[in-house]
């Protein structure tokens, strides 16, 4: 600087004024708090920012290197405290801040980064209940990723082997702690998960929050719910919770727990299966004994029991059958008798025998009427006879010839007029005691009458 | 143990069937000795398969190939 000219380029000055800054001890390594505004994260991964308090501006900026040590987002708004120097970017003539660190005042970095991603991926919905994958009863491979040393793995797999031998376990050995780890389980998550894996075990033992971070960490949560397979979380201890157990399908509080969940035990598997020997032994002779009840009661029962009442009613239809063919046989027999002699009655009644017998019968009745007329009749003309003979005895002219009287007869004639008779006739004269032969020698008639003899 | 074919899982999962099959009980009674004999035959297989295996094949991936390790790990080696 010895030139003549009083001039100092800009350049000059600045880097005498960035030289000051550089010299003095207490600007190379400061301790400031203040309000985040105007936060701007480069693609880079620069973050660009102020620092502000109630008075005062400070421009400062925190490189990638450093900014991934960040455990939370930088937001405008948040207060924290920052370690780093104060020094001169010469291009813009500005003095700023370069953060070396960055934490969250009041509430921890990791608290307000786990809070922050959880938030974030819960809004995603990557802890959904929905995406949650059953696992397997009996798998047949376990992944396991852990360190491959240590209580964990140790732990996973002495449990794996006392509960569930039967199981094929392979170690993904990954660094769980330390600036590798998230990249290191990422890997190990991947790689498993191109193998045929029932199962996957993520975790490891206890530690510190730092030392559990990387399951804390976006890109692990994202590798496990991107698994196809199953996956259990197992970090630290039970009071230990991380973004990965929230992803994972199933989280377990330890190692040693994860094992147990991913296994059935042995033992009880043994338990169950004598249950189900006996189960089944039950329920076959139960089945039998209820079916033997069954066909003895139907053994018993009454067909079986009385076996000839099963045909009896038949053998009753079949007598009643015959019965009944029998009476009709018979009836119709008798029917056709009957009709028989019917007829047979009917044509007897109209044979001429009978008709002569009838008229036999006839002729006997009506001889006999004649007989009994024919009597009446002669007893009728006897009594008549007799009568008349009484009158005829009453007018006989013998009667009168007993008083007297004659009769005389020419030839045979009653000689009742004189007229009749001839001189010289001969008459016989009836007395009442004989008669007499006479000879007319005169006739002479009467007044009355022409007297021609006497 | 010419049928060493089934496997654990397949096993347990027909046994279980069959025990489901029978406590419903609505299987005729030669269907149910059968499924009976073969419910033994399998509780026989799983109870074999679960005594043998005493010792887990456990291997490390190492370089992209599985290399078989020791179960009883200390935890302090390497």
């Amino acid at each position: 600087m010895l030139s003549a000219d009083p001039y100092l380029s800009v350049k000059a000055l600045t880097k005498y004024i960035k030289k000051k800054f550089d010299a003095d001890p207490h600007l190379r390594d400061v301790y400031v708090k203040g309000e985040l505004s105007n936060v701007k994260i480069h693609t880079s991964g620069h973050i660009y920012f102020t620092l502000k308090d109630n008075s005062a501006r400070l421009a400062a900026v925190m490189f990638s290197a450093n900014a991934k040590s960040v455990k939370f987002k930088p937001e405008s708004g948040m207060t924290v405290l920052i370690r780093g120097d104060v020094n001169v970017y010469e291009a813009s003539g500005q003095y700023q801040l370069y953060a070396q660190s960055m934490q969250a005042d009041g509430i921890g970095d990791y608290y307000l980064a786990f809070e922050q991603l959880k938030e974030k991926l819960a809004k995603e919905g990557l802890f959904n209940a929905v995406h949650k994958k059953p696992f397997p009863r009996f798998p047949k491979r376990i992944a396991v990723v852990t360190a491959p040393t240590g209580a964990a793995v140790r732990d996973i797999v002495t449990t794996l082997n006392r509960r569930y031998p039967l199981a094929k376990v392979v170690i993904f050995p990954t660094l769980v702690q330390g600036a590798q780890a998230t990249q290191s389980i990422v890997q190990s998550i991947q790689a498993a998960g191109k193998s045929d894996f029932d199962v996957m075990i993520v975790g490891r033992g206890g530690g510190s929050i730092e030392d559990l971070w990387a399951f804390n960490e976006e890109a692990v949560a994202r590798a496990i719910f991107q698994s196809q397979i199953p996956i259990i979380s197992a970090v630290g201890h039970e009071t230990d919770t991380t973004i990965s157990d929230f992803v994972a399908d199933l989280r377990a509080p330890t190692p040693t727990a994860a094992a147990e969940l991913a296994v059935p035990s042995k033992a009880e598997l043994i338990d169950r299966l004598l249950g189900y020997r006996s189960a089944m032994y039950r329920m076959t002779s139960n089945m039998i004994t209820k079916d033997k009840t069954a066909l003895n009661r139907l053994m018993n029962s009454m067909p079986f029991a009385y076996p000839d009442r099963l045909y009896r009613p038949f053998i009753e239809r079949v007598e009643r059958a015959t019965d009944s063919l029998q009476r009709e046989t018979d009836q119709l027999i008798v029917r056709a008798k009957e009709r028989h002699n019917y007829l047979h009655n009917q044509l007897a009644n109209r044979t001429p025998v009978q008709r002569i017998k009838q008229s036999a019968i006839d002729i006997g009745q009506l001889e006999r009427r004649l007989d009994h007329l024919l009597s009446a009749q002669l007893r009728s003309n006897q009594q008549q006879f007799s009568s008349a003979m009484r009158t005829l005895d009453a007018l006989s002219p013998l009667k009168i010839m007993d008083r007297g009287y004659s009769i005389s007869y020419k030839e045979g004639q009653v000689v009742k007029s004189v007229k009749q008779v001839e001189k010289g006739d001969e008459l016989t004269v009836s007395l009442q005691d004989g008669t007499l032969k006479a000879l007319v020698t005169e006739r002479n008639l009467t007044s009355e009458g022409d007297k021609e003899n006497g | 143990m010419a049928e060493k074919e089934i496997m654990f899982n397949q096993a347990m999962e027909q046994l279980e069937e069959i025990v489901r099959q029978l406590e419903q009980g609505d299987v005729p009674l030669e269907e149910a000795l059968t499924l009976y004999q073969k419910g033994m035959e399998l509780s026989k297989v799983c109870h074999d398969k679960l005594q043998s295996a005493e010792k887990q094949l456990v291997t490390m991936m190492n370089d992209g190939k599985e290399v078989s390790i020791d179960v009883e790990m200390d935890g302090t080696s390497k």
